[in-house]
This record gives C-alpha cells, sequence and structure tokens, in this order.
C-alpha cells in the first residue's frame, strides 16, 4: 500500500449528550444489581437455595438484556436481526433444563 | 381465481428479493452477531455441563458456618474463593470476583464510549476510551492470573484425601472438593480469559489503526463498533460465569 501523506479533510461532530448520559445509567444500573447480588448472597441464608438461585438467575437475565439491548445496541436493530439472535438461544434454554434434570436423575441412581 | 382481472399486476417485492439489507446492518457486523451467536453456543455447552455434574454430585448440607473442604461433596463457591491480594488470611468471600466483575463491566462502558465518539469521528476520543479499555482487558487478565496461582497453589490447611495431604488444585486433584470442579473452574474461566486476551489484542489492533487514522481515511469507525460487540459478548458471558460458577 502506498503512503499518502495528505489526510482527509475529517469533521467532528460534537458529543451527544443525551446518548452518553444513557449509557452511563446503563452502567450504574448494571453496578447496582451486581451490588444487590452481593447482599443477597451474603443475607439471604442458604437454607433458601432455591429462592436464592431465582433470584440471581433473574438478574443476570436483567443484566445480559441491559449489556446485548443497550451496550451491543440489538434493542434498536431490525425485528428480524432482533429474533434471529434470540430465537436460537431457546435451545440453549432447554438444553439447561434437560441437562440439570438428567445430572439429578444420574445422583439418584449413585445412591 | 377471478378470470375478469385483466390489468397486469406488479409482482409483490419483498425486502428478501434483493437490493435492499433486510437486517439493516453491514455485512461485517452481521457476520460479528452470527459468531458470537455460535459462541454463546459454545459458552452454554461449557456453563450446561457444569450444572448437569454438578447436579450429579451431592451438595454440602450441614450449617455454613462448620464448612470444610471435602471430596464427598461439590464446594460451596463462596469458601472456594475468599482471599483478596496482599491480605493473606483475610476472609473477603467473593470480594475479588466482585472487583473483576466491576473492572470488566467498567472496561464495557469506556468501550461502548468508543463507539459513541466513533460515530462522530472524533479520533481523539476514540484513542482516549480505547486505551481505557485496552488497561481495563489487561487489569482484568492480570486479576484472573493472581486468582489462578491462587486456585493452584492453595493455601490453609491441606484437605486429606485417601491419606494424602493435598494442597491447592489440578486437573486431577482438589483441595476444595472433587476433582471436576477444579476441572471446570480451569477450563471455564481459562475459555474466557483466552476471550478476554483475544479481545485485547483486537482492542490494540483498533487503537493502533485509530492512531494511525486508517478509519479517519476509510470515511468510518465501523470496526470500532465490530470489535465492540465482541467486548460487549465477553462482559456478557463474564456475567453469566459470575452467577452460575461463584454465586450459586
Amino acid at each position: 500500500m502506498a503512503s499518502h501523506s495528505h489526510e482527509p479533510k475529517v469533521t467532528v461532530l460534537p458529543p451527544d449528550k443525551a446518548k452518553i448520559k444513557k449509557l452511563w445509567s446503563v452502567a450504574l444500573i448494571l453496578l447496582i444489581i451486581t451490588v444487590l447480588e452481593f447482599i443477597i448472597a451474603f443475607t439471604v441464608p442458604h437454607e433458601y437455595e432455591t429462592s436464592r438461585v431465582t433470584i440471581f438467575i433473574l438478574m443476570t437475565i436483567v443484566k445480559a438484556a441491559y449489556i446485548v439491548g443497550e451496550f451491543m445496541h440489538l434493542r434498536h436493530e431490525a425485528k428480524v436481526l432482533i429474533w434471529s439472535i434470540l430465537i436460537p438461544m431457546v435451545f440453549v434454554i432447554w438444553m439447561l433444563v434437560a441437562f440439570v434434570y438428567e445430572g439429578m436423575a444420574i445422583f439418584n441412581t449413585r445412591l | 381465481m377471478a378470470s375478469t382481472s385483466t390489468s397486469v399486476q406488479t409482482p409483490g417485492r419483498s425486502v428478501w428479493d434483493g437490493g435492499v439489507s433486510p437486517m439493516g446492518a453491514s455485512y461485517g457486523k452481521l457476520m460479528m452477531w452470527f459468531f458470537l451467536l455460535s459462541d454463546a453456543f459454545t459458552f452454554s455447552a461449557l456453563l450446561i455441563t457444569y450444572g448437569l455434574v454438578r447436579s450429579a454430585h451431592p451438595g454440602y448440607d450441614g450449617p455454613i458456618d462448620d464448612y470444610v473442604f471435602s471430596p464427598a461433596y461439590w464446594p460451596v463457591p463462596e469458601k472456594v474463593f475468599d482471599a483478596i491480594p496482599f491480605f493473606h488470611g483475610l476472609e473477603a468471600p467473593l470480594v475479588f470476583v466482585g472487583i473483576m466483575t466491576f473492572i470488566l463491566i467498567m472496561s464495557s462502558v469506556t468501550m461502548v464510549l468508543a463507539v459513541e465518539a466513533g460515530h462522530r469521528m472524533d479520533r481523539a476520543a476514540v484513542e482516549k476510551w480505547m486505551l481505557w479499555t485496552i488497561v481495563g482487558g489487561l487489569t482484568f487478565l492480570g486479576c484472573q492470573a493472581w486468582e489462578w496461582t491462587h486456585f493452584i497453589v492453595g493455601t490453609g490447611t491441606p484437605t486429606i484425601i485417601d491419606g494424602v495431604e493435598v494442597f491447592g488444585a489440578n486437573l486431577v486433584q482438589n483441595q476444595y472438593g472433587p476433582p471436576d470442579f477444579a476441572d471446570f473452574f480451569f477450563f471455564i474461566t481459562g475459555f474466557h480469559g483466552f476471550h478476554v486476551f483475544s479481545g485485547v489484542c483486537l482492542n490494540f489492533l483498533i487503537y493502533y489503526n485509530t492512531v494511525t487514522g486508517v478509519y479517519d481515511r476509510r470515511g468510518h469507525y465501523e470496526m470500532v463498533e465490530k470489535v465492540g460487540l465482541y467486548w460487549h459478548f465477553v462482559d456478557l458471558v463474564w456475567v453469566f460465569v459470575f452467577t452460575f460458577f461463584y454465586l450459586v
């Protein structure tokens, strides 16, 4: 590639204040949820394992939704792109349920 | 079918007939999305296998204060990961991994700010935010190196397994619980750490190209966006690893 000494004229636009503010508020939400996860991990006793796990999974899904929707901008993309990404994840959810169930069956046969 | 119709009808045009981009995204961005989808399957496979093996092992069901490491049951993660650098002997469950989560989320924020600056063709701002993202990524890798070292070397009282004192963990022996637990720790955090490493390399490439004015000459900063997608995905995976490996 030949190097050119002439640089192109670039017009720099001013910062989009509203957009930047939105991004920082998403970051704040993510951090608050993470702190809440910590608080729950150390205040809710281990005897309530099912409710602990349920809360953690719900909070993880909320965090994932913010990261994918806002940071990765998927929420603002075309509908067909959103569904092309989200629908295949259904298989993952099914696989998780099926394999954890399978693991419990293995546990019972080992007893 | 009505036979009375004689007017010539224009065939129905669909967005899929060509000439337009139905997903409203460039080729490169779409390919990054579908690569990330396939990568999500890989990580899901690792985490789901963890779920399978964990639910096939007995859990610890005594009082949490009397907890001791034993290969007889699956360990409680907060008892395994309770150390932080420079504070030897201090019990700080999950604090270090919390700091790592914070670092990765912050580096995701600086990445998205770099993308925003790229949309405005603001080279100086892209350079600044890319540099912060690289710093965040390297810090995370450093933290992980410390965490691995601590996990492998082991501290405190050894666990007696078959009459042998076991310190730390490797792929066949594990101070903290069944060997499977250590195997999953190495594979899941290792595979994620490898993604962080390649992400830092890509980020550096973008930073280099920005500094040398490649994207100014090209007329757009879309590469920042594509690598940004990858970097956010790495952060997203960590959110799941944090929950399923450390919290649950």
